[in-house]
């Protein structure tokens, strides 16, 4: 291997980060804002206060949720661009457990949680069919079932399950009281169960990769699904299992979206939020490396966090952060080839040089 | 129109595949280019033809010197070459084929390119029709095309990279007869780069060897073939001595009866064998003969469309091949990277992977098994470096140790393929040590004399018919090369 | 015929003329073996731009030229880091929907819901006059005539020229193409560019005429993905991709026509999913597993036409990278 100079090494890891950030202040200044402004926004929007620090939390769960699901679809060489759909459907199948089912609070939660889980695994294991059994690539079935759910998620809010007062398309009643987890505090509205869910998931998950068979499999289907094929590893098998866990996983987080966004937990349309892309680009980022996964969903749930606050504040729109994310994993992934190139270069050369 | 090449030097990392090599060839001559597998004489042609650039050296065109960078520089020059898988476009038809590359404007002017296409065909007797897709021709005749296609846009030195593989012996009588007529008559080069001795008896006027990336030697021909062989291997073969091996009494490893398998290119029809264990079973032929079917269907990797496959007494057919691993059946495929390793993980997650059967992985234990077992198999890597990083023979020999240690059935595609002679001799050892245990071998090579050293019993394949060699001891590998090239008089049908 | 169907088929073809001009970009982008998966983001930005700078220069024109301009940027981002970089051209291009949109959404935040100018339907004269097929297709915008240019255009290129010989050869096989001559990463370059310059145009065939203007959230969203679909349903082939996309639009503009028909059962809000099933019973068409379990069923003598009707091979060096010596 080559060693190349710290300072070289340092610099290309951080070289995209500044760029990302010049090119969000250009844009910011090109909307007529204050990029030093928007950051100070952004910061004290997600920290100001600890119903600030609730919220961050709160997207940091569903965004770790996706993110340790995606770890393990891409480990398996998958693109499970369906995850939004099926955060939508762990949150449909929790939302009709919240609202039918009468049993006392940590029963229900827990029904929840299962129906979650039920619900998205569902809808990622007919991705999963798609892809392994019919040939559809799992891409193009993502997307389709991500607008199906979403179809469902408005036909079920506008009709059947449409609050008794009226016909709006807003939500579905507010869920019973025993259907919600209790927070740890009136002005920090996070519930210490659903962070050790989600706690307890990434730890699952890390340790299943590193230690089991599986997880083995998995890695050996992703890289080479021919030769893992011939090694022994049922690699269909494999794949409908990658699925199946991302899409338990982004079930959880849809229920969390719609326990924990809003001030009364109930389902609204676009539950989703772009949380499951927002994980894709995570886990680019982090070139499918599962223990950075709880570092970076921090830093990105800040950016989310706050950015809420810049349409009220500065009347610049939150998609800001969107587009700050977006360009950091770019910068990245063309910096990951521009550093592939110059060691090829330095390869060659050095052929060269014993020659 | 006269070619001469000075001082060429080619590498490949460490590998010296052209070592100083100075060759002249005049017009109006058929030069036979021979030497074993990896002697340099495709890398020879591939420099002379544009397709790969030299390390150093130089070329020169009638006395002038050139220096292209690229296939199509080469043809301007008048060079070119028939690669040993033609180049060309699956999804063209003929036409659209034999128009892209040559010179013109923006129309494809269908029409004259059509006339000119079937003027150069029926000068040859080729049957090329314009419309049909590429994917839809045999391999002969998409050789056909490139030759036409090449002939078209001025060629005045053809070369030809083992043409004689995988066409039938019927297209090899036209080939060989407008390969002559293209040098008696239009005063062409033709160079032929083989390790088919009786193709280079029949066709050539003069011999250029190869050996280990250093010219040996040329000579005018006619040459015996022991002569040839003699300049190929350095001295003649001498020949194999084996153990008689005792196989009364051996239980059955592998059963097929009346199988047919469908292919792409062709078709193997009714096939019976009955492998014992410890026996040894080589498969010769030329690539797409039907082997390497036959290999994959005794894994479950092909389905049959008739017939029964019984590993150990028990009838596998249809079943999946993790059916047949489970039954003791170990495949080893020709392209180690691409069917066999996984790029991207360690030595140790190999191991694992094959030896590693509980739900969970003890990899304390599988890093001092590996250690043991990259020492045992000889392999030269650390159980953390990553599977890519091997060199071919080291990929092999830890292919060695994913396979179970006492198979019953083990099918190899090429298992020495590409590697150097000691790695070739440790492999045996290792593949002999495991007959010696009872494990029934079959496995398929390009190399006759391997195939005549190791096997009991060989089975030619040629087009997809298939005939029996019952006792390997006695075959030669003249003998052995005839039947490959479609000879069968006298051989038995199996 | 008609006066109601007339303007139904009317609208269907105007309706599929930002699918039909983004799935042909495609195409011509996939023919030479690159992948171009920003579509859907590159579609919405584009339009944002197109309707931004036609307003601020009071030009449609200029308009068009700013989306195209858009568009063939974006595909070459995508194929400077799948090409040059040597990176996932999927990861490029995914990455890179997500952020064209944010970037539409945040860039064009004080433009939404305001009139701007737009391109108008142009009948072309004489032929508009032809019965039925005049008023259905010749009294449309000339984005509906540049399309129909674009569709026969691109078979004639490809089949019927030289350079298309080479631009196939490129997606097929690469080796071949530089055995004879043809400079394949650069094509590459070219027709990735060329293909998201019309993924551009769509984009402005959008926002300055068949959904004219801009909101948040953008009305095309999701087209991009559709457009993708249709040429895989389409087989890489110009006519077949054409069909593909009025069959989406013409399943649409139905929906929109049940939606206004009295007593109909049919929720509306499921309307909305026709096009997303359609997507995914058009892959399963062409996609060789389901292929081969549909064929089986059949009798006989229709198995061999369908299995060929509706086989599509993708270029079959498609997303892969080449690297001459």
């Amino acid at each position: 291997m080559k060693t190349r100079s710290l300072p070289l090494q340092i610099g290309l890891f951080i070289a995209p980060v500044i760029l990302a950030l010049a090119l969000a202040a250009l844009l910011v200044l090109a909307v007529g804002a204050d990029p030093l402004a928007v950051l100070q926004t952004i910061w004290e929007g997600a920290t100001r206060d600890s119903r600030a620090l609730g919220q961050m939390v709160n997207f940091w769960m569903p965004l770790t949720l996706v993110s340790i699901g995606l770890i393990v679809t891409f480990t398996a060489g998958l693109w499970n661009i369906g995850v939004e759909g099926q955060m939508v459907m762990g949150a449909v199948f929790a939302t009709w457990g919240a609202l039918t089912l009468d049993l006392p609070q940590p029963l229900l939660v827990a029904a929840e949680i299962a129906l979650a889980m039920l619900g998205g695994a569902l809808w990622a294991a007919l991705v999963g069919v798609l892809k392994t059994r019919l040939g559809v690539h799992e891409i193009f079935g993502g997307v389709a079932l991500n607008a199906l759910s979403n179809v469902l998620l408005i036909y079920l809010i506008s009709g059947p399950w449409q609050p008794p007062e009226g016909g709006s398309v807003r939500g579905t009643p507010p869920f019973p009281d025993a259907a919600i987890p209790s927070f740890l505090s009136d002005t920090f509205k996070v519930s210490l169960v659903a962070v050790l869910v989600v706690v307890a998931a990434l730890v699952a998950v890390v340790l299943a990769l590193r230690g089991t068979r599986w997880g083995l499999e998995l890695k050996a289907t992703g890289k080479n699904a021919r030769s893992a094929l011939l090694l022994g590893v049922p690699t269909r098998r494999a794949a409908m299992s990658a699925f199946i866990v991302c899409g338990a996983l982004a079930g959880i987080a849809g229920l969390y979206r719609v326990l924990f966004t809003f001030v009364s937990a109930s389902l609204r349309p676009g539950v989703s939020g772009g949380i499951g892309f927002l994980g894709v680009l995570v886990v680019l980022l982090i070139a499918v490396r599962p223990v950075w996964v709880p570092f970076v969903t921090l830093i990105f749930a800040i950016v989310l966090g706050g950015s809420a606050r810049l349409q009220i504040a500065l009347g610049v729109d939150s998609s800001l952060a969107g587009v700050l994310q977006g360009s950091l994993v770019l910068i990245v992934l063309l910096f990951n080839g521009l550093r592939g190139r110059l060691a090829a270069r330095e390869e060659t050369s050095e052929v060269t040089a014993h020659e | 129109m006269d070619i001469e090449l000075r001082h060429i030097h080619k590498h490949f990392g460490p590998v010296h595949a052209n070592n100083d090599i100075s060759l002249s060839f005049r017009g109006g001559r058929i030069v036979g280019i021979l030497g074993e597998n990896g002697a340099g004489k495709s890398t020879l042609m591939k420099i002379l033809s544009g397709f790969q650039p030299m390390d150093g050296g130089e070329i020169y065109i009638n006395g002038a010197r050139v220096d292209y960078t690229g296939p199509q520089a080469a043809i301007r020059c008048g060079v070119g070459m028939l690669q040993q898988d033609p180049l060309d476009v699956a999804a063209f038809t003929v036409l659209e084929n034999f128009i892209y590359g040559q010179a013109g404007g923006l129309a494809l002017k269908r029409r004259e390119g059509r006339a000119r296409l079937e003027q150069i065909c029926s000068r040859f007797g080729f049957s090329l029709d314009a419309e049909t897709p590429i994917a839809q021709l045999s391999i002969g005749q998409r050789q056909q095309l490139e030759i036409v296609r090449l002939l078209s846009q001025g060629v005045k030195t053809l070369i030809l990279d083992e043409p004689t593989t995988g066409i039938s012996a019927e297209q090899k009588t036209i080939l060989f007869n407008a390969l002559r007529d293209l040098a008696a008559r239009d005063g062409m080069s033709i160079l032929l780069v083989s390790h088919k001795l009786e193709d280079v008896i029949a066709l050539c006027d003069e011999v250029a060897v190869l050996r280990g990336g250093r010219l040996v030697g040329t000579r005018d021909m006619p040459a015996t073939t022991s002569e040839l062989v003699a300049m190929m291997f350095g001295q003649e073969l001498p020949p194999q001595t084996r153990q008689p091996l005792n196989l009364e009494g051996a239980e059955t490893a592998l059963v097929l009866e009346n199988l047919t398998l469908r292919g792409k290119r062709v078709t193997v029809e009714n096939l019976s064998l009955r492998v014992r264990a410890g026996e040894i079973v080589g498969l010769a032929g030329l690539d797409g003969s039907g082997q390497e079917m036959l290999l994959r269907a005794c894994v479950g990797l092909i389905k049959p469309a008739h017939g029964r496959v019984m590993i150990g007494g028990e009838n596998l057919t249809g079943a999946p091949y993790r059916a047949f691993l489970a039954r003791g059946v170990a495949f080893g495929a020709a392209g180690r990277l691409e069917e066999g390793l996984v790029a991207g993980l360690s030595l140790t997650e190999h191991i694992a992977l094959a030896h590693e059967t509980g739900a969970l992985v003890d990899w304390p234990r599988a890093r001092r098994h590996t250690e043991e077992q990259l020492r045992h198999y000889n392999v030269r890597g650390r159980p953390e470096s990553r599977v890519e990083t091997l060199s071919g023979g080291n990929q092999q020999r830890l292919l060695m140790a994913l396979m179970p240690p006492r198979p019953l059935l083990m099918a190899l595609e090429q298992p020495t393929r590409g590697l150097d002679v000691d790695s070739s001799r440790w492999i045996w050892q290792q593949l002999l040590a495991r007959r010696a245990n009872g494990t029934a071998i079959l496995f398929s090579s390009a190399e006759l004399d391997e195939l005549v050293a190791y096997s009991d019993r060989i089975l030619v394949f040629y087009a997809g018919r298939v005939f029996e060699i019952p006792d390997a001891s006695r075959a030669s590998i003249d003998e052995l090369g005839r039947l490959i090239g479609g000879h069968f008089d006298g051989a038995s049908e199996a | 015929m008609n006066e109601e169907l007339i303007r139904t088929l009317n609208s269907i073809v105007a309706n599929a003329t930002p699918l039909v001009i983004a799935s042909i970009g495609e195409t011509v982008t996939e023919r030479a073996g690159v992948v171009n998966l920003s579509l859907d983001g590159s579609i919405i930005l584009s339009a944002m731009v197109g309707f931004v700078a036609a307003l601020a220069s009071g030009s449609p024109v200029v308009g068009v030229l700013a989306a195209m301009l858009v568009g063939g940027l974006m595909a070459l981002i995508v194929a400077f880091g799948g090409i040059t970089l040597r990176q996932d051209q999927v990861a490029v291009g995914f990455v890179l929907t997500l952020l064209a949109a944010n970037l539409a959404q945040f860039l064009g935040q004080n433009y939404t819901r305001i009139p701007g100018p737009q391109i108008l339907n142009t009948p072309l004269p004489v032929v508009e006059q032809i019965p039925v097929i005049g008023p259905v297709f010749f009294r449309q915008s000339i984005f509906v005539y540049i399309s129909y240019v674009l569709v026969f255009g691109l078979w004639y290129w490809l089949f019927r020229t030289r350079p298309g010989l080479a631009h196939r050869a490129v997606g097929e096989r690469p080796a071949t193409a530089f055995a004879r001559g043809t400079r394949v990463n650069v094509l590459r370059y070219v027709y990735t560019g060329v293909g998201g310059a019309l993924v551009g145009l769509a984009g402005a065939a959008y926002s300055l005429n068949v959904k004219a203007g801009w909101s948040t959230p953008p009305s095309m969203a999701g087209d991009g993905w559709i457009a993708l679909a249709i040429v895989i349903f389409g087989g890489w082939h110009p006519f077949r991709v054409v069909l593909g996309a009025y069959l989406f639009a013409g399943l649409r503009v139905l929906a929109n026509v049940i939606q206004r028909t009295p007593d109909v059962s049919i929720p509306v809000v499921l309307l909305n999913g026709v096009p997303w099933a359609l997507m995914i019973i058009t892959l399963l068409l062409v996609s060789s597993g389901a292929i081969e379990r549909l064929v089986r069923v059949l009798p006989r003598p229709a198995q061999k036409w369908t299995r060929n009707f509706l086989r599509s091979d993708p270029p079959a060096a498609l997303g892969t990278r080449f690297e001459p010596e």
